[in-house]
């Protein structure tokens, strides 16, 4: 298939580029690594008027440290990158272990950090992690900038707080506190295939080593990333231990989670899935946050 | 029909300058208006890998980029891997280990195993399975495909790390 024709603009810088939204608003779309809105415009599903391409704005692909010992990613980062910077692997583990099982190699060649969450696909592990994570994100515009929490940037499938002249610039991932260990636990039929269900999940023990902090999401559980937030009220001012983990794996998976059954797998066998995943992911997380 | 792009771009280390419609595939790029038709189209959504080309040295999809992209970028084909006369190591190893059969990925392969051998020289089989877990192959079952990229690492780099 081929995609419609469009109006295509390759600014050289980020304030161009918001001219360019501010001038076309609802016709146009940011292009960014285009691994999700080509296929999408090649299948006629997006039909955009206006092509605003964001690979030659170079100001916006960086990785810096922040002030509050979080990660500042720029939004054109590109997957490749993230995946082997260093202050990401130190500072925000979670995403590091993350990359590898984001598609294929060639894709994370083009794919960048803000084009996925942009893209709000449920299924995808950086959506869902960024939620987990409670990563704040930059919405510019030509008249001024905004920052929105992951929890509030989501809001269906493919739908995000964006207004449509609006660009996510930048993303910042908070710092985890000491204490604290992380998991990534999903289901494919293939590695790099998006999962039939997922769960990423940050835990931190307080001093008397009870839970002091839980933030659990899931993937394919919903039209967006699903806060586990019964799993962790089942959690909070516990001590670690297997029937801990069961319980909270139960609450997760009977309440916190919306799946659908389609070709790739039904409801139920998801539900079973988030079951078994988060437990696996509390065991992984608590014992880092122990180590 | 929207405004035509002037387009400049480097493939196989020739220059060419085309007016394009902004919605050309690169890969439709380059088999129609530069007839380099070892690119091979298959899924046109990113699945199958036949379409991959080295864009500045990474292998990319060329079927998820639109042809203005490439403005000012260097891509080589499979047809700037080797010739007829001088084959690629890693093309002859395909062929020596029966590493295709219809040969429709192979060029996908081919564009993506070659950086790869350049920063594995001596790979192991799950390192080469990764490697080439974005490419499609219906015929051959991968095994052989295996084996000719340990082939091809010893012919480039006599199996030394």
């Amino acid at each position: 298939m081929k995609p419609p024709p469009f109006e295509y603009f390759a600014p050289a810088s980020l304030d161009e580029a918001l001219a360019l939204m501010a001038e076309h608003g609802w016709d146009a779309k940011p292009l960014a690594g285009g691994q999700s809105l080509i296929p999408m415009m090649n299948f006629r599903l997006a039909q955009p008027e206006v092509l605003v391409d964001l690979n030659p704005v170079g100001e916006l692909a960086y990785i810096r440290p922040a002030d509050d010992g979080g990660v500042l990613i720029g939004a054109m980062t590109r997957h490749k990158v993230v995946q082997f910077d260093e202050l990401i692997a130190e500072r925000a583990p979670l995403v590091h272990d993350a990359m590898p099982r984001i598609a294929t190699h060639q894709v994370r060649n083009r794919g960048t950090f803000g084009g996925s969450l942009a893209h709000a696909d449920p299924a995808a592990e950086l959506v869902s992690i960024s939620l987990t994570l409670n990563a704040r994100l930059k919405l510019q515009s030509a008249s001024g900038e905004r920052w929105v929490a992951a929890e509030d940037f989501f809001l269906g499938l493919f739908t995000t707080a964006l207004e449509p002249e609006e660009i996510l610039t930048e993303i910042h991932l908070p710092p985890m506190p000491g204490r604290s260990g992380w998991s990534l636990q999903e289901v494919a039929r293939r590695p790099h295939d998006f999962a039939l269900m997922g769960v990423a999940a940050v835990v931190t023990l307080d001093e008397d080593g009870r839970c002091a902090a839980a933030s659990l999401s899931y993937l394919s559980a919903g039209d967006r990333p699903m806060k586990g937030e019964h799993a962790s009220q089942v959690l909070l001012g516990e001590k670690p231990s297997a029937e801990l983990f069961r319980a909270a794996a139960e609450a997760g998976a009977s309440q916190d989670i919306e799946p659908s059954d389609d070709i790739h797998a039904s409801a139920e066998f998801r539900r079973h899935l988030a079951n078994v995943l988060t437990r696996r992911a509390l065991e992984e997380a608590f014992a880092r946050a122990a180590a | 029909m929207s405004k035509l792009f002037d387009l400049q771009v480097t493939v196989n280390g020739k220059s060419y300058q085309r007016q394009v419609e902004p919605r050309m595939l690169l890969s439709d790029f380059l088999r129609h208006e530069l007839g380099l038709t070892g690119t091979h189209v298959g899924c046109e959504h990113g699945v199958c890998g036949a379409c991959t080309v080295l864009f500045d040295g990474e292998p990319v999809r060329s079927c998820l980029m639109f042809a203005p992209q490439a403005h000012g970028h260097e891509i080589i084909t499979v047809e700037g891997l080797g010739t007829i006369d001088q084959l690629h190591p890693l093309q002859e190893a395909f062929r020596d280990a029966h590493g295709l059969q219809c040969g429709f990925c192979t060029p996908g392969f081919l564009t993506s195993l070659v950086p790869f051998l350049e920063s594995h020289p001596n790979p192991t089989e799950d390192e080469i399975r990764e490697a080439i877990s974005g490419n499609l192959c219906r015929c051959t079952g991968y095994v052989h495909i295996v084996e000719a990229v340990k082939l091809a690492a010893e012919k480039m780099h006599g199996g030394q790390a």
